[in-house]
């Protein structure tokens, strides 16, 4: 369970500072929350003293893997802890996923990207898709300790993939579970929830949503039939995570952005998706030859 | 007598259509008696142009005269007096711009081989010569390097040399900067940086990768965690594009991209994960050392065209001429005065074609180079599926935009003090591409030796803190 602590902010004096007995980049924890889907707490105090919602890592197992990134879920200062929940749709997810507690991860480097800039809103609706939720819940968090009405609408595939319920209904005053089958909530996709709560009267000042690319852009261009200021989160293809390769750039608003350095949260009504899905896919089938029976599993999602 | 030869002893190479296809180091080196042949053709000028063409000064005549005398371990001693690399400097320096431009013997015929000479030595001194090195005694100071490319190395190096307790944070996995992630294996074999950031180790130097400093740590609080001084040396990384349509097709790469998913990332090894575009036919953009090495690894890769696309003649190409001859050798072929106007692609989305149109030299521009001006109505179409910009990086806006105070000129280069090198920030000092913009490994080296000796100062006081 994410335990929700609110830890005053103490000054830091570098890796040093911390006695514990522990080696950079030790797995704490580590649970299994679906069939796919794991959570880990990493040992990583700098990072988890300074990350914030919307910020993310670059790990890699091992001297021959990639490096990949995935979103801060939570942070603990006092225990040093940087807390990941990721699916595994691939080589290097697999092998992460496959590490045991006490064992370390070779490289983890962050916090990356620019934070949210989640203050001062009055009501938000925070929209996930499938692992998205994992994405989108420190945001939803942050602003319901700060204050906002949060409004969270959870989609799944099926019942059986349904990840972190109990933390989004902490953290929300609304939680609305939808899944594609049926088996769990009300049966439909995410914009249908959406479009229903919107038209029923709901007013939002904001619409987060997390998710595949197509489901982003879908709640996009519904959010912008009624003008709802929205926030994507671009998962794009990276190296470096420090704009350096420009291997993650996307087009918002007609410019070319770098997702690890300007992003990865940018605006939903400004992004070219059809573009970002096809620069996704760009070693689809190079990373198909090399796992093919794990291709494919995030889109089916 | 010395060897009057108007040549050079040639440098033993890999055949071009077999080495094109492997990423083995392409210059094999001289032998002892190569080097001692070609040390003979120094005539040990009075003046010693050549030393003044050195950006370090490096004591040329002495140390080829003890490669004459077959005292190659002295000779070693002697380059490192003022250059700490001198394995990487015999290998990337553009010597013909540089040493050997002014080298006397130049004036008729080849200039001495500065440059093999240098390396030989390195070499030699590497396989033959095992010391322990001892780290200084400890002088009680701690100072910071961000950023481990040349000008970071160095800096630290000299700083642990004088007893400080130095650490290196890096962002990357690896140290080394453009030496691991961009300069590619069969130019720069990485076990010689390797060994050069072993040498470091021993002397005491703490290297941290994974950290970026802007995020993990910001320079202010490096201070707060008792660092005295710190060095930025975090590189020119920040790739240019051209904006043009249909860059953001897949496989167009910037060369950061390409080179660091190939070099440091090992994609051209099946052991490592790292997905690489198969292609068939590359237009890599650019002129540069960057674009030949794109071009060469795109090669190796083995695309069956690669071409390197410039928009100035050849003339005006700043790559080393070496690079470009052995490009060429290698079966890249050069379309210059020719420039990219779109990127075409298919219906997935990936490359299948480059408009260019043809330029012709214009007058002279700021840069005392003839600008090239289009030739109305030469548009033509390229056969390519794989586009590789390297039309060149600028500094990174991190550590600028995380530290209050900074100064930086219009092109996001630090503004520093010219005999310190010391930012607008007290004891924040910088050096490299950081500065310059993208330049050359010795000048990167030269900054981050200058200033190592203005921190020391700095931290003794000698450069007063308010000045
Ligand atoms: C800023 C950011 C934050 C992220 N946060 C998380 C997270 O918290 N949890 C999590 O599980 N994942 C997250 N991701 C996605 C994750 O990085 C990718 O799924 C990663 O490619 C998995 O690597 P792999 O080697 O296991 O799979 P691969 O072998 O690289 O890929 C497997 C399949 O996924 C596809 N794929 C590759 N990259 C992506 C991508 N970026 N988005 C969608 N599909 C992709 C491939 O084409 C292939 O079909 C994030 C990505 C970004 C850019
Ligand atoms: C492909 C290529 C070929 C080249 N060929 C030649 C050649 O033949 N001859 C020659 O003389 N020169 C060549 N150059 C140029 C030469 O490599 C550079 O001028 C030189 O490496 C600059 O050194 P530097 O130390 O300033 O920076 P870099 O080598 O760029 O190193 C900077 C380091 O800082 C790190 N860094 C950046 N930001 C941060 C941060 N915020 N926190 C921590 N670390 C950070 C980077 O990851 C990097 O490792 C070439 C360059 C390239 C790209
Ligand atoms: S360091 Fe470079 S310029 Fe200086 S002598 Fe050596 S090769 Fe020539
Ligand atoms: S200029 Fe040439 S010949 Fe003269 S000392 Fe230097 S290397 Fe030797
Ligand atoms: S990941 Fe390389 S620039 Fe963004």
């Amino acid at each position: 369970m994410v335990t929700i602590t609110s830890v005053a902010p103490r000054r830091f004096f570098g890796m040093e500072g911390f006695k514990l007995d522990r080696q950079m980049f030790e797995v704490m924890t580590k649970e299994t929350l679906n069939s796919m889907t794991k959570r880990m707490q990493v040992y990583a105090p700098h990072i988890a003293n300074k990350a914030r919602p919307g910020q993310f890592i670059i790990f890699r197992v091992n001297e021959k893997g990639e490096r990949i990134p995935l979103t801060v879920a939570d942070t603990d200062k006092d225990t040093g802890a940087v807390t990941i929940i990721f699916q595994e749709v691939g080589k290097s997810t697999k092998e992460l996923g496959e590490l045991e507690i006490g064992e370390t991860v070779l490289d983890f480097v962050g916090p990356l990207g620019k934070p949210s800039e989640l203050d001062r809103i009055g009501r938000a609706a925070v929209v996930g898709g499938g692992l998205g939720c994992a994405i989108a819940f420190p945001q939803a968090k942050y602003l319901f300790n700060s204050g906002t009405q949060v409004d969270i609408i959870a989609g799944f595939r099926t019942k059986d993939l349904v990840i972190l319920e109990d933390d989004m209904k902490a953290v929300s005053q609304n939680f609305y579970m939808c899944t594609d089958d049926g088996t769990y909530g009300t049966k439909g996709l995410v914009t249908d929830v959406l479009r229903g709560l919107i038209e029923s009267g709901e007013k939002y000042d904001k619409v987060l949503v997390v998710g595949p690319l197509p489901m982003m852009k879908f709640v996009s261009l519904l959010t912008k039939e009624f003008g709802i200021s929205t926030i994507v989160s671009m998962n794009t293809i990276m190296i470096d995570g420090t704009g350096m390769c420009g291997g993650c750039r996307l087009t918002v608003g007609g410019e070319t952005k770098f997702a690890c350095v300007d992003g990865p949260e940018f605006d939903g009504h400004l992004v070219d998706f059809d573009e970002a899905i096809r620069r996704s896919g760009m070693y689809k089938d190079i990373e198909g030859e090399k796992n093919a029976q794990h291709v494919c599993r995030l889109e089916k999602m | 007598m010395p060897n009057m030869s108007k040549t050079k002893v040639p440098m033993p190479v890999q055949e071009p259509d077999v080495r094109n296809r492997n990423f083995s180091e392409v210059a094999l080196g001289y032998t002892e008696d190569m080097a001692v042949e070609e040390a003979e053709r120094c005539i040990n000028c009075k003046h010693k142009p050549c030393v003044a063409g050195c950006p370090v000064n490096v004591a040329i005549p002495e140390f080829i005269a003890l490669v004459h005398e077959r005292k190659f371990e002295e000779a070693y001693y002697k380059i490192l007096e003022t250059n700490a690399l001198p394995a990487v400097c015999g290998r990337v320096c553009p010597q013909e711009s540089q040493c050997e431009q002014v080298c006397v013997r130049g004036k008729l015929g080849e200039p001495v081989g500065i440059g093999h000479l240098e390396r030989f030595v390195a070499d030699w001194y590497m396989k033959n010569v095992h010391k322990l090195i001892k780290p200084a005694a400890p002088n009680g100071h701690k100072a910071a390097v961000v950023g481990s490319g040349p000008a970071g190395l160095i800096c630290a190096a000299d700083l642990a040399k004088l007893g400080y307790d130095v650490t290196v944070f890096e962002a990357f996995h690896a140290t080394g900067g453009v030496l691991v992630y961009g300069i590619p294996e069969f130019r720069l074999p990485k076990n010689i940086v390797n060994h050069e950031i072993d040498n470091l180790r021993e002397l005491g130097v703490k290297l941290k990768t994974n950290m970026i400093i802007g995020r993990a740590f910001t320079i202010d609080e490096l201070f707060e965690q008792g660092y005295e001084a710190v060095f930025i040396g975090t590189g020119a990384g920040l790739p240019s594009f051209m904006n043009i349509p249909g860059e953001n097709f897949n496989a167009v790469y910037s060369a950061n991209e390409y080179l660091t998913r190939v070099n440091l990332m090992r994609s051209y090894d099946e052991t490592y994960d790292t997905p690489i575009m198969k292609s068939r036919a590359v237009a890599v953009i650019g002129g540069g050392n960057v674009a030949m090495d794109a071009a060469r690894c795109a090669k190796r890769l083995g695309a069956e065209t690669v071409y390197i696309v410039y928009r100035r003649s050849e003339v005006e190409m700043p790559a080393r001429i070496e690079e470009v001859h052995h490009a060429k050798e290698e079966g890249i072929i050069f379309k210059t005065l020719t420039n990219p106007v779109r990127i075409t692609g298919n219906e997935r989305g990936y490359v299948n074609g480059m408009e260019c149109v043809e330029m012709e030299l214009g007058e002279p521009d700021a840069s005392g180079r003839r600008r090239p001006v289009e030739k109305k109505g030469s548009e033509f179409m390229m056969d390519v599926d794989t586009v590789i910009v390297a039309i060149g990086t600028s500094p990174n806006p991190l550590i600028r935009t995380t530290t209050p105070g900074l100064e930086t000129n219009k092109y996001g280069g630090l503004v520093v003090e010219d005999t310190t090198n010391m930012t607008s920030r007290k004891g924040v000092f910088a050096g490299g591409d950081a500065v310059t913009g993208a330049a050359t490994v010795i000048l990167a080296m030269g900054a981050g030796k200058k200033a190592a000796k203005a921190m020391d100062e700095y931290i003794r006081g000698v450069i007063p803190a308010d000045s």
